[in-house]
């Protein structure tokens, strides 16, 4: 059996195209699966950048004057669902978790690669459907959480085609997610436990369990949505006796634990990282697998807190809150690690590292203002105002986005064997870093001071802080071009950085960059102190 | 995994361990969990609904409980005759195995025709009201999962025909994959009828 399915692969090997061509093929290398994911997740995210900048010039006036209402409404809707189902959730879970997981555990590819590959091309499919839905019939309008009754009432063929390829995008995290547990759990190299591995596996593998628990709710609940929209029924439509919070609850049963499906990985690259460029031992090891297995239980009961303007009881808001403000504990724990990380090691400033910092920097930020709106009182006030797109920005952007930045960096030799250039590197943070800060921060005020979200048009006051944060989102936009040329250049004439520029411990150094087909010439390394840096130090002080 | 086999640590490469069969069912496990998540989100809804939301006066939602009945003692039955298909395979009977696998195909159809006589004989339509939409999202969902069952039983026991063939008793796997796909379905047939039918 086990020769047969050799000698398979060996011909599929043969038959597969080199070089170039294999990033455009049904390839069952996790490597090349991963960078898939990564360049197909970049190109949308350039496509949800440019909704974005449409959204911030209409946002410079306050009259609806650069698109209509309808189309605004369409731009924000394609906005944040590109943005976090075909850039954040693939790139953090899919691209990254490909690429390095199989050298993290010690195995030679994913679990079922098969499976892996198909996960992939689930992706691009959707994506497209998603944007060209736009030129047919008009694309949804209903934002990204598609509440009823707004979802049923707007015209409907763009709301079935989301409903489509979310449900596409949903089955591909699924699949993905099953991937990583049975990998993780199953495919480690004999001899190497748990506790031993890097931290990206434990996030992984916390993420991949909400993934598995959470999406397949939100896929029931779609389908019922498709219902009332297709056939008529009134599961969630009060004309016909349904119930709008039922839905709510359903959606944001996955939707609150999708924030940490998109952060989690994001904590673990981070936890690879900074040891690195610290040369120090990550700090804390088992208080952060305890943390993170303890926000992937608490994240799976805190999802009310998106609906406590939603006529909730009060023992349930009460639950909810206490819930919520329990998951600044093990996030600060994890806070105060990376600090202590980097508290007294010998940081090396380079691109990766900036943006590393700058995320420990805009996720404290987010997750504070986070706190204050689990606090009933205040989320009541600032409810679906700009606070909460603040907010949420501060995570997915000022999180997530720039660990991908970082990690991109930091991977990029691997994967390569080239240098990024640093000076365009600090260039690419400088102006994100400057810009993200402008663009966010003031929408804290404008939320603060009652602006609604989602609206195309607004009270003449807030013009001006309006157009500060429009002039950040330019930098932002900007930001993009230094990197791009960064990545091309780098690519094609880039410095040689040899197997291991960073001079790291984790496995996925210890072999040539880029690494080959099987992943090592000979055995797999057993690492079982991938932080194990500075221990020469530690030996003179004693 | 706690106890190390040392036969086994001795030709682990992960070439050999890709086709472990554990790890395979694992992964059929980890789907079956999500798969189920699917289906407690539409319990979930339909006790919220039952709790919170009234039906119009007049609207019909008492349930005949004799077809459901015989329906679960149907699909009960089939596990049992599933089961016993896989030890039959296992002592190298394949004819045996295949005649229990008909058997278990056969009670799988049954149940569809029975599902599909009681939908035609309901006083309510899908978009009469709250229930109806629900009753037929929830046995409907089912009833799509015991159709690709039924599927993929037709699958194995063709499968099977010859003795040492794509499934034996060497190679368990699809055959087990089914077998637990079959006793998911049958299970979540259960946790349906009580909660829709009985309370």
């Amino acid at each position: 059996m086990t020769i047969l399915i050799d000698k398979k692969n060996q011909v599929a090997e043969k038959i597969q195209p080199t070089g170039f061509l294999k990033y455009f093929s049904f390839s069952l290398d996790h490597k090349v699966i991963g960078i898939q994911y990564l360049v197909c997740g970049f190109l949308f995210y350039l496509v949800g950048g440019t909704l974005a900048s449409a959204i911030r010039i209409e946002l410079t006036s306050p009259i609806s004057d650069f698109m209509p209402r309808d189309v605004y409404n369409q731009v924000l809707t394609l906005h944040g669902t590109i943005m976090i189902f075909l850039w954040i959730v693939p790139v953090v879970n899919g691209a990254f978790g490909n690429y390095l997981i199989p050298f993290y555990v010690g195995a030679r590819d994913m679990a079922f690669p098969r499976l892996n590959a198909v996960a992939f091309w689930l992706i691009p499919p959707s994506g497209l459907m998603l944007i060209t839905s736009y030129f047919i019939d008009g694309a949804a309008q209903a934002g990204w959480t598609a509440y009823p009754p707004l979802s049923i009432t707007t015209p409907q063929s763009g709301q079935i085609v989301w409903i489509l390829s979310v449900l596409l995008l949903g089955g591909s995290s699924i699949f993905g997610g099953i991937n990583f547990i049975a990998t993780i759990l199953k495919l480690r190299r004999p001899g190497l436990k748990l506790m031993q591995l890097p931290m990206y596996c434990w996030a992984m593998l916390g993420t991949s369990i909400l993934v598995v628990l959470s999406t397949p709710v939100l896929a029931g609940t779609l389908i019922l949505l498709s219902f009332d929209i297709v056939a008529n029924t009134g599961f969630f439509n009060p004309v016909l006796g349904g119930n709008v919070v039922v839905y709510q609850h359903l959606f944001w049963f996955y939707s609150h634990p999708a924030v940490y499906i998109m952060v989690l990985p994001a904590f673990g690259l981070v936890s690879e990282i900074l040891p690195i460029h610290c040369r120090k031992p990550l700090f804390g090891y088992k208080t952060m697998v305890f943390s993170i297995m303890g926000i992937v239980v608490l994240g799976l009961v805190v999802w009310a807190h998106h609906m406590f303007t939603s006529g909730t009881p009060p023992w349930m808001r009460l639950f909810f809150t206490i819930a919520t403000a329990f998951i600044a504990v093990p996030t600060g724990i994890k806070f105060f690690n990376w600090v202590a990380t980097m508290w007294g090691g010998e940081i090396s400033i380079n691109s990766a590292m900036l943006f590393s910092c700058g995320f420990i920097i805009n996720f404290v930020f987010g997750g504070i203002t986070g706190v204050a709106l689990a606090q009933v009182p205040f989320d009541i006030h600032v409810h679906d105002t700009y606070f909460v797109v603040a907010h949420f920005h501060y995570i997915v952007y000022g999180g997530s986005v720039f660990v991908i930045f970082s990690s991109i960096y930091h991977w990029f030799p691997k994967v390569t064997g080239k240098l990024l250039n640093e000076k365009l590197g600090m260039l690419h943070f400088a102006l994100t870093f400057i810009g993200f800060n402008l663009c966010f921060a003031p929408q804290h005020w404008l939320g603060l001071n009652g602006m609604p979200r989602r609206v195309a048009e607004y009270d003449p006051q807030f013009q001006f802080v309006n157009q500060i944060s429009s002039l950040g989102a330019l930098f932002m936009a900007i930001s993009t071009i230094p990197f791009l040329i960064n990545i091309f250049l780098s690519a094609k004439n880039g410095e040689k950085s040899g197997d291991n520029p960073w001079e790291a411990l984790t496995p996925e150094w210890l072999t040539s960059s880029p690494p080959p087909v099987e992943n090592w010439k000979g055995e797999a390394p057993l690492v079982t102190e991938p932080y194990g840096y500075g221990s020469e130090l530690t030996d003179k002080d004693t | 995994m706690t106890t190390i086999n040392p036969k086994k640590l001795e030709n682990s490469s992960n070439e050999e361990n890709r086709h472990h069969e554990d790890f395979r069912l694992f992964g059929l496990i980890t789907f079956l969990i999500a798969d189920g998540m699917t289906f407690a989100g539409f319990f979930a809804a339909y006790l919220t609904y039952k709790a919170v939301n009234p039906l119009p006066d007049g609207a019909i939602y008492e349930l005949e409980l004799p077809i459901p009945t015989i329906n679960t003692i149907l699909l009960l039955f089939s596990s049992a005759t599933f089961h016993k298909a896989g030890k039959a395979l296992l002592k190298k009977n394949n004819f045996e195995s295949q005649k229990w696998l008909l058997i278990t195909s056969v009670l799988g159809i049954t149940f569809l025709i029975c599902q599909l006589f009681e939908y035609f004989n309901l006083p309510f339509g899908l978009t009469d009201n709250l229930f109806a939409s629900t009753f037929y999202a929830l046995t409907g969902f089912h009833g799509l999962h015991v159709t690709l069952g039924t599927l993929m039983i037709l699958i194995i026991l063709w499968q099977t025909r010859i003795e040492g063939g794509r499934i034996s008793y060497k190679n368990m796997f699809p055959f087990e994959a089914v077998e637990l796909y079959w006793h998911f379905v049958d299970g979540i047939w259960v946790i349906l009828f009580i909660i829709l039918y009985l309370l």
